[in-house]
């Protein structure tokens, strides 16, 4: 009788037949390979000298440099081999690096500043919308809130505006409160648009917490916050994080409202890799080195959120 | 129960009476805030936020939109000139023209990415050795920053030291420098669309995935015992059961790509002459470059009101899905 059933199953469309399963795997490996080919081709320009970087035809094979990285976190001035002759042996492998091209290293360049503000406006927002969003989502989740679901469009559709359009208002408004250029300013923003994705994604996770749990914790006389916070929170952690992570992503990929409302002070990495210039043009290996630097850790997140990813870019609306 | 999805519950708080026993309700007010206080508390934030940043400034811009305010020339004396600005974008055969090409761009974009979305999710749906790590390189692309994608895809488009008229070349025979992807008239077009395909049809093979996942065995193993071929039952299950969740990323499609701006401004800026300017692109233009702010206020309330409608369907359908 089990025999039998495993038998048939074996033999089902359902589990496909291993010349199916060969092919199907043969021609997603072929797109995964293609897909990957651009992020790798980036990841070697970063290791280019120079006249590698630009060569024609282009290089596959060529010997690795740090100059890229080097020309990436410096700013360096011309000279002529006379004076660098005179100067004082190079004191590091990097100035080494930089006198070979006779050039002296003037100072560092502004790729930290901007990393710093990255990290500062993306996790003040991430915060900000996770503390916002979570108790937004548990008010949602638990209590009856009159217009419920036309508050909830409301939240979403905040999300869909053109960010273009929605910088119109905000740069005249922010002109007026000062805070164009800042990075509050930057991190009010963020937390709007991240909000809406926050209170969706973690209204979601928090239906999926028994809300017997806090029942049992009010009637043994828990306040409701006690048992929101002893209770409630701890079983939503996962999403938490998950949700976390999505508005980190997004406050560090964007790009619109940085380049059209900040253009110092609290400029983030996306506007700044594309000016990242040497003498004549792109300085292409410390454009691909910025690059590099600045998705490895969405790489990371990505292989984290495996599991949220779908959740994540519907709003919470389908989960596995 | 792994392969399966589960779609979420409808609300709980649509439930009478759920969220509130009614006995212990009194006690709780001894020693704690009331259950209505503690929602508008929570909710109350979120509302404000959204209010100050995205409601106020529309209402400001709405305002905005009926003016001659020019910020490059802000010593005009302001004057409120109707509905003028509106009829000059309506009849303008510019702003036509952007809407076309826009129109063109959503179109041709989403439908490559279904294709080869659902293609790939069909694929990966055979769940071979080894489909999970794939996936996630697949997924790769659509998690990066847009504006730094359309970057480094003009290093690998240029005719010279780019690696893609290289490889094309290797494939087609046609020397790599006669062609420019991205300087092109007759290519550009194509080349935001194939970027951008590179970028999100995973997005579309994720939901599609979904959607197969969701159809349970048993259908399939019915149609066995019916004898319906394979191209039978892909049009007459696989198909019709994945539609909702084709329909969801569909509509998210083409609500981004149509306000896009961030992938397509770095990769041609709107070139070459204006083959590739999306709508986003030349609305930057009015109100950064030219600060036309009145004018482009205009223009920014005919978009919301186009996404607005267009995020309402895609509302709709999200629900549609979720109560599946």
């Amino acid at each position: 009788m089990t025999t039998a059933a495993t038998k048939s199953t074996a033999h089902s469309i359902v589990e496909a037949s291993p010349r199916a399963k060969a092919f199907a795997s043969g021609l997603v490996i072929l797109y995964a390979v293609i897909t990957i080919l651009p992020l790798l081709w980036i990841v070697a320009t970063a290791f280019k000298s120079q006249s590698d970087a630009i060569a024609y035809p282009p290089k596959v094979i060529f010997e690795p440099t740090l100059e890229g990285y080097v020309n990436l976190f410096t700013v360096r001035t011309r000279q002529t081999p006379d004076f660098i002759a005179k100067l004082p042996p190079p004191q590091t492998w990097y100035d080494k690096l930089v006198r070979q091209r006779d050039m002296v290293i003037a100072g560092p360049s502004k790729v930290v500043p901007r990393f710093v503000n990255s990290l500062i406006i993306g996790f003040g927002s991430t915060f900000l919308a996770v503390f916002l969003g979570t108790l937004a989502a548990y008010a949602f989740s638990r209590f009856r809130i009159p217009l419920a679901d036309d508050l909830l469009f409301f939240i979403l559709s905040t999300r869909m505006m053109p960010p273009v359009a929605v910088a119109i208002p905000i740069y005249l408004m922010y002109r007026q409160l000062n805070l164009t250029d800042t990075r509050l300013g930057m991190i009010l923003l963020y937390t709007a648009v991240n909000v809406s994705l926050a209170v969706w994604l973690l209204k979601g996770f928090i239906d999926e917490i028994p809300r017997e749990y806090e029942e049992a914790a009010l009637v043994d006389g828990y306040t409701r916050l006690q048992a929101l916070r002893k209770v409630v929170l701890p079983q939503a952690v996962t999403g938490i994080a998950a949700t976390a992570i999505f508005c980190l992503i997004f406050s560090w990929n964007e790009y619109a409202f940085a380049v059209l409302l900040t253009s110092g002070e609290a400029q983030t990495m996306p506007p700044f890799i594309p000016f990242i210039i040497g003498e004549g043009g792109q300085d292409w290996p410390a454009v691909a080195a910025a690059t590099t630097l600045f998705v490895v850790p969405i790489v990371m997140f990505t292989v984290l959120l495996r599991k949220h990813l779908l959740r994540g870019i519907t709003f919470g609306a389908v989960r596995k | 129960m792994d392969t399966m999805t589960t779609i979420l519950q409808p609300d709980h708080a649509t439930i009478p009476g759920v969220s509130k026993p009614a006995k212990s309700r009194a006690a709780r007010r001894v020693h704690g805030l009331s259950d209505r206080t503690i929602a508008w508390l929570f909710v109350a934030p979120t509302i404000a936020l959204l209010l100050a940043i995205n409601i106020f400034p529309l209402i400001w811009m709405i305002r905005l939109s009926f003016t001659n305010l020019n910020l490059s020339m802000s010593y005009l004396p302001l004057r409120f000139v109707g509905l003028d600005n509106f009829s000059d974008i309506l009849n303008d055969e510019d702003v036509w023209l952007r809407l076309q090409t826009t129109a063109q761009f959503v179109i041709s974009s989403v439908a490559l990415q279904v294709v080869v979305g659902f293609g790939l999710a069909l694929l990966i749906n055979r769940q071979f050795r080894g489909h999970s790590f794939w996936t996630t390189i697949i997924l790769l692309p659509m998690m990066l920053s847009p504006a730094v994608v359309g970057n480094f895809w003009t290093l690998l488009l240029q005719p010279q030291i780019g690696p893609f008229n290289h490889l094309i070349s290797l494939f087609t025979g046609v020397p790599p420098s006669s062609f420019s992807m991205t300087g092109q008239v007759s290519l550009a077009p194509w080349t935001i669309v194939l970027v951008d395909t590179w970028m999100w049809a995973p997005y579309v093979m994720l939901i599609c995935l979904a959607g197969l996942r969701s159809i349970p065995d048993y259908i399939y193993e019915a149609a066995e015992v019916d004898r319906a071929s394979a191209w039978r039952q892909f049009w007459s299950i696989t198909l019709p059961m994945t539609v909702p969740f084709l329909m969801l990323a569909v509509l998210f499609r083409a609500i981004e790509n149509f306000k896009m701006f961030d992938m397509v401004n770095l990769l041609t800026s709107g070139g070459p002459g204006s083959t590739t300017e999306l709508v986003s692109i030349s609305l930057k233009r009015a109100a950064f470059e030219k600060w036309r702010t009145g004018y482009s206020s205009a223009l920014a309330i005919i978009l919301f009101v186009t996404v607005f409608g267009a995020a309402n369907i895609y509302v709709k359908t999200l629900n549609k899905v979720k109560q599946r």
